[in-house]
């Protein structure tokens, strides 16, 4: 019985010809849908909050909340 | 198994000498065996001698150093010979039967794989249950109390100074509280 010869050589080279690009896509793709789901939307959020953000009201809320020991609740 | 090439009855007039001179010795006297059940214990034990090639099942190497069955009955040698021949000669069942004589299981059989991990599976929850008994155990009798900040009212004290502080207000703690109506969205 005569069987082909099988291939001896170009074994990796071969298989990286076929998987490299496939794992190089793959990171991309991954990379760019965390970019646009998770890091897009969350810089989004932040733009969001600070663009109304009044930090002298948010200061004496917290103060007369009594969380603060630099400055004491006004009154009393 | 006693191993092929070895002098047997050597080894046994060995044995016995060694064994006399030990009871002569005198302090095991009473407690040494007599010399037949002592021999007879030493024909169970299964001595393996790694300074020669020893045959082995492996997927990786399907000629091993030795073939399996070493001492060949007459027949067996008789198909030895054939063997030297022309092998077309040789009927399906002597081939089969030379393959066993050089190897002990085939690679379907070495690939077969057992039911074993049902078992270790099995004796590993086992285990890990009881393990969760004793623990259940120690957490009843062994460990104090626990601290009064766990408390439903120290808790409560400790979630609201969190939302007076503000507490990640972008995304997280203080975003799901409404500080209008003083209320969880």
């Amino acid at each position: 019985m005569s069987l082909p010869k099988p291939a001896m050589r170009g074994l990796l080279a071969k298989r990286l010809r076929f998987h490299l690009p496939i794992a190089f896509g793959l990171s991309i793709i991954a990379a760019v849908a965390f970019k646009f789901t998770v890091t897009e939307p969350r810089k989004q959020a932040y733009a969001d909050f600070y663009k109304h953000y009044d930090s002298m009201k948010e200061f004496s809320a917290m103060r007369e909340a009594g969380v603060f020991e630099s400055v004491r609740p006004t009154g009393k | 198994m006693r191993p092929a090439n070895t002098c047997w009855h050597c080894f046994q007039m060995l044995a016995s000498r060694a064994l006399v001179r030990g009871l002569q010795s005198g302090f095991w006297r009473r407690v040494s065996t007599s010399s037949a059940a002592w021999a007879a214990h030493t024909h169970d034990v299964d001595v393996i001698d790694c300074s020669v090639p020893q045959y082995n099942n492996r997927l990786d190497t399907p000629l091993p150093d030795v073939p399996f069955v070493r001492n060949l009955s007459a027949e067996q040698k008789k198909l030895k010979e054939k063997e030297k021949g022309s092998w077309t000669q040789l009927t399906k069942e002597e081939k089969l039967a030379l393959y066993r004589l050089t190897h002990e299981l085939s690679y379907a059989e070495m690939r077969q794989g057992s039911k074993e991990w049902m078992t270790v599976l099995g004796g590993v929850f086992i285990f890990l249950g009881f393990t969760g008994l004793l623990v259940w155990w120690q957490r009843v009798y062994v460990y104090g109390d626990v601290p009064h900040t766990l408390s439903q009212e120290s808790v409560a004290q400790q979630t609201q100074r969190m939302i007076d502080m503000r507490v990640n207000p972008v995304h997280g703690f203080s975003n799901k509280w409404d500080y209008e109506k003083k209320q969880w969205k």
